[in-house]
C-alpha cells in the first residue's frame, strides 16, 4: 500500500479538473525530487487532456494567467527544478494550481 | 426525414440547435464546454456524426474537441499547434518585428471526403491540417512564409486566419484570408500561396492598392460555380469572377459596406447576403435596425430583410464566422449575434425567427443539413 507521504496532492481549478473528469484534488506518486517540474510532469502523464492547458507543451513556460501556490507562499517565479517545500512533498499541504483572477 | 443541425460558438460554451426539415421546432443542447470560448463548430461533410470544436481561453490556451455523434458526446483530441521551422517575425501594432506566437485557432475546416482531414485557421496567421481527426496537426508553412509575411500587421481583434475554401472542382486549390494581411490562394495543396488581392482599395494602409495588408473580413464560395468569390472587407463588398485574380466592388445600394459575414444562398450562385454594419468605429446596425441584406443579382442590387428581425433599439454586431445556409429546398439561413441571438431564416430570409436569444456573445455559427 502506497504511504502517505509518498503522494503529492495537486489543487487543480475547476476548468481543468472538468477537463481531466476529477473531482477535489489529484493525488500522484512523483518519482524523483519534489519540484513543481517533476509534478507537472506527472500530472500531465496521468492527465495528458492537460498538456499545454498548464504551461507550454515545447518549452515547459508557465501560461501567464496560471499561478502555482503552497504553504501560503506565491511559486510562481519560482524555478521549475527547484525543490517543493517539504511539507507539499510528504503530501501534507497541497500544491496550488490557480488560475489568475482576471477576466469576466 | 431531413433536419438541420446549427452549431454556434459563444464567448461561454458551444450549442447545438436541432430541428426537423420545416425548422420550426428547436431543441437547444448545451452549453458544451460551459465557460470557455468556443471560436468555431463545424461538422464533417463527409461524416454529419463528426465535429470539431475549437475550445479556447486566456487562461488555459487552446483544446481541440471531436464528436463521433452528432454532438452528444465529445472528446479532447490534440492541442500542439507549433509552427514549422523558423519562427520569424511580423509587423507589430507600432510597426517593430515580432515573432509569431500562437493565440487561438479562429475556424477549423473539415475537409469535403474525409472525416479525419481538417484545417485550422490560427492567430497568429497560419494554416494547419491534421490528417488523423485532429490528434496532431502540422502547419503548412509555405503560407505563413511568403515573402510578405515579415509585413503582415494584426487587426484590431488579432492577426487571425479567419477564412479557409477548400475548392470542390479543383484538387489542391485553397482559399484562405487573414486580417489584416488580405486573400491568398493556393494550387498545390497548401505547399506554395500568391496573395490575390487586385482590385482592393483599403484607404486605410499607406498603398491603398498594396499586394497584401487588406483587412479582408470573409470570403464566400457558392461550391457549384467555385470561380466566383465574394468578400466582406473591412469596408467595401467585393465580387471576383476569376478565382480571386482581380476583384471589383459590388456595395451598390447597400446602406453602409462595412460588415463581417458574407455567404450565399445553397442553390442560386447569385444570391448573396451580408449584414451592414454602421462602421469600423460603430460595429452595430445602421439606425438600431438589424437588417440583413440580400442580392439576386450577383451584387450591386441589394435589399433590406427585415421581416422578424428587431427593427429599434438593436445594437448587436454579427461577427465573420457567424452566418451559414442550410442546403434544404427552401434554403435556410442562421446567423447569431453579439447579443447572444441566433436567428433563423427557412425561407432565405424571406422572414425570420429567433431559434435562442440568449445565449453568450456568438462567435460563429455552421449548419449541417441532414438527411
Amino acid at each position: 500500500m502506497m504511504a502517505a507521504d509518498d503522494v503529492v496532492r495537486v489543487a487543480l481549478p475547476a476548468h481543468l479538473r472538468t477537463l481531466a473528469r476529477v473531482d477535489g484534488e489529484v493525488e500522484l506518486q512523483v518519482s524523483g525530487q519534489v519540484t513543481q517540474c517533476s509534478v507537472l510532469d506527472a500530472l500531465e502523464a496521468r492527465y495528458p487532456v492537460l498538456r499545454g492547458t498548464i504551461r507550454d507543451q515545447r518549452t515547459g513556460k508557465r501560461r501567464a494567467f496560471i499561478r502555482f501556490f503552497a504553504c501560503e507562499q506565491d511559486l510562481s517565479h519560482e524555478r521549475p527544478d527547484a525543490p517543493l517545500p517539504g511539507a507539499v512533498a510528504a503530501g501534507a499541504e497541497p500544491y496550488l494550481i490557480v488560475g489568475a483572477m482576471a477576466g469576466g | 426525414m431531413s433536419g438541420v443541425r446549427v452549431l454556434a460558438g459563444t464567448r461561454k460554451g458551444a450549442f447545438v440547435l436541432s430541428s426537423d426539415g420545416r425548422r420550426e421546432q428547436w431543441e437547444v443542447s448545451g452549453p458544451h464546454f460551459p465557460g470557455w470560448e468556443i471560436y468555431h463548430v463545424k461538422g464533417s461533410p463527409a461524416d454529419p456524426d463528426r465535429l470539431y470544436a475549437s475550445q479556447s481561453s486566456g487562461w488555459f490556451g487552446q483544446l481541440i474537441q471531436r464528436s463521433d455523434d452528432g454532438g452528444a458526446t465529445w472528446e479532447p483530441v490534440g492541442n500542439e499547434f507549433s509552427y514549422q521551422g523558423e519562427t520569424g517575425t511580423h509587423q507589430w501594432y507600432d510597426g517593430t518585428p515580432h515573432p509569431w506566437e500562437f493565440a487561438r485557432v479562429w475556424h477549423l475546416e473539415p475537409s469535403p471526403d474525409d472525416p479525419d482531414t481538417v484545417y485550422a485557421g490560427v492567430e497568429d496567421a497560419g494554416l494547419f491540417r491534421s490528417a488523423d481527426g485532429g490528434k496532431h496537426w502540422q502547419e503548412l508553412p509555405g503560407l505563413r512564409g511568403h515573402k510578405t509575411g515579415p509585413s503582415w500587421q494584426p487587426g484590431a481583434g488579432g492577426m487571425c486566419l479567419h477564412t479557409i475554401i477548400l475548392d470542390p472542382s479543383a484538387p489542391g486549390r485553397i482559399f484562405t484570408a487573414i486580417s489584416a494581411a488580405g486573400a491568398f490562394r493556393s494550387d498545390d495543396a497548401g505547399e506554395s500561396w500568391r496573395p490575390v488581392n487586385r482590385g482592393l482599395r483599403s484607404e486605410g494602409i499607406p498603398d491603398p492598392d498594396a499586394e497584401v495588408g487588406h483587412c479582408v473580413h470573409r470570403l464566400a464560395m457558392h461550391p457549384g460555380r467555385p470561380s466566383v468569390l465574394y468578400m466582406q472587407k473591412h469596408w467595401d463588398v467585393m465580387r471576383s469572377d476569376d478565382a480571386g485574380e482581380s476583384w471589383r466592388e459590388i456595395s451598390g445600394d447597400l446602406p453602409t459596406d462595412f460588415g463581417f459575414p458574407i455567404d450565399v444562398h445553397a442553390h442560386e450562385p447569385d444570391t448573396v447576403y451580408v449584414v451592414p454594419i454602421t462602421s469600423d468605429s460603430h460595429h452595430f446596425p445602421p439606425e438600431g435596425k438589424l437588417r440583413v441584406y440580400r442580392s439576386r443579382t450577383g451584387g450591386d442590387e441589394w435589399e433590406p430583410l427585415t421581416k422578424g428581425l428587431p427593427q429599434e433599439h438593436c445594437y448587436v454586431n454579427v461577427l465573420r464566422d457567424a452566418m451559414a445556409v442550410d442546403s434544404l429546398d427552401s434554403c435556410g439561413i442562421y446567423f447569431g449575434t453579439t447579443g447572444g441571438q441566433v436567428y433563423g431564416s427557412a425561407d432565405a430570409g424571406d422572414s425570420w425567427a429567433p431559434i435562442v436569444r440568449d445565449l453568450p456573445a456568438v462567435l460563429s455559427v455552421e449548419v449541417q443539413t441532414l438527411s
